[in-house]
């Protein structure tokens, strides 16, 4: 536990090292989601309704940003062996970076949200269900984030193929989170949708480290 | 006590070795020769236990090393060909991951970077980075020491302090399996050539 709590603080001091690429993601989420107003015209009813979307779909994507270098730039300087080598499991290993990538990338896209669901004239209602689901949601991004980054390491073209892995992935995700936020702002309850996004993190947090932590095994091979 | 038995490995779809036995004792020093591509790097690898033997079977103490992987790595230090120094973290805290701050300082001291422990390690040469992968060596007791190429890009007098860092491993019984071109400040080894 102290080696993983330790990897953990390397990890976050590196991010924080790096600053310019860790706001990247945030910027990226909040540009994307201020295009729509332009794009679609600001009619507060069509944009209200369709807010949960956006700002879901553009977390999404904005999650996506990171994962490249999330293994990437230790499988390149040798550091990934060495992680390996931590006397952690590589499971492990996955975990601490899950919960990294959940602190730099998901939290401040958390954080966004609400101001950005404000500027979408989203009922206010539904502002608070949209961040409840994003809370488990993001967790979900990051774990299969996670899992896709390890399964591509020293693929050629591995920026390609992590979107294409990972986004079909999110799929329900996605689904269950908007239908949350569409549920609250028509009057309907939207505890079932938030439990089964629930039920997705507690799957996730399980299986998505065991799966990472063999792709990052085989990447070491 | 480090034991292989009829060790082969792949490296892609090539076979680089097979049927490869050795023992090193307690305070022994192995020495990997052979020309380039001979398969000295992917032993090293299969002996940390980050790579994977076809077959044959490495024991460490009679027992199967590789059957618990975390509890191997424990023993090992590897030092591989690239440095693994992060160039956005100072020297200090390259190493503050793998010890304590006292254990940091007495590892730098001991390859001459003490004084430049702020600095961030982009600033670095090649041969200073060397040493500061070098340090992550010192900076806990393990009991089997990985080298691969490790004075590659050192000046003399840090080969010799590199020296002096090998014979304390060895005093308190610890084995060093290197892989090298270049004479490495050991002696009383045993030799195994590759290809």
């Amino acid at each position: 536990m102290t080696i993983f709590l330790a990897l953990l603080a390397r990890e976050l001091r590196l991010s924080l090292r790096h600053g310019s690429d860790t706001l990247a993601a945030m910027l990226f989420f909040v540009i994307a989601a201020a295009l729509f107003p332009l794009a679609i015209g600001p009619a507060p009813e069509t944009l209200g309704r369709i807010a949960p979307g956006i700002i879901w779909v553009c977390a999404l994507l904005a999650a996506l940003l990171p994962l490249d270098r999330l293994f990437g730039a230790d499988l390149e300087d040798g550091s990934l062996d060495l992680l390996l080598l931590s006397g952690l499991p590589a499971s492990a290993v996955a975990a601490a970076k899950a919960v990294a990538h959940w602190l730099v990338t998901g939290v401040p896209l958390l954080l966004a949200a609400g101001p950005l669901a404000v500027m979408l004239r989203m009922p206010d209602e539904a502002i608070s269900v949209l961040l409840a689901g994003l809370l488990p949601g993001t967790i979900v991004l990051s774990l299969l984030g996670t899992a896709g980054a390890a399964l591509v390491l020293g693929a050629r073209r591995g920026g390609v193929l992590l979107p294409l892995l990972v986004l079909p992935l999110t799929a329900p995700v996605l689904i269950f989170g908007v239908a949350a936020a569409d549920a609250a702002s028509g009057g309907l309850s939207p505890r079932p949708h938030l439990l089964l996004l629930a039920a997705l993190c507690a799957g996730a947090l399980p299986l998505c480290p065991l799966a990472a932590g063999a792709g990052l095994r085989s990447a070491a091979e | 006590m480090l034991q292989a038995e009829g060790l082969a490995a792949f490296r892609g779809e090539r076979l680089v070795f097979a049927g490869l036995s050795f023992a090193v004792p307690p305070g022994g020093a192995l020495l990997l020769t052979g020309p380039n591509g001979s398969g000295k790097s992917t032993l090293l690898r299969v002996l940390a236990g980050l790579g994977r033997a076809e077959a044959g079977r490495l024991l460490w103490d009679g027992a199967d090393a590789l059957a618990d992987l975390p509890s191997h790595a424990a023993r090992v230090r590897y030092l591989g060909h690239q440095d693994a120094v992060k160039p956005g973290l100072t020297v200090a805290e390259n190493l503050r991951f793998w010890g304590s701050r006292a254990a940091v300082s007495r590892a730098l001291a001991a390859v001459d970077l003490l004084r430049l422990a702020d600095l961030p390690a982009r600033m670095l040469s090649a041969g200073q980075k060397r040493r500061l992968a070098i340090a992550r060596l010192a900076i806990a007791e393990a009991a089997l020491w990985l080298l691969d190429e490790p004075t590659l890009g050192l000046d003399l007098a840090s080969v010799t302090r590199f020296g002096d860092l090998l014979a304390a491993h060895r005093a308190r019984g610890g084995i060093v399996v290197a892989a090298t071109h270049l004479p490495l400040p050991l002696d009383g080894t045993a030799d195994l050539k590759l290809g």
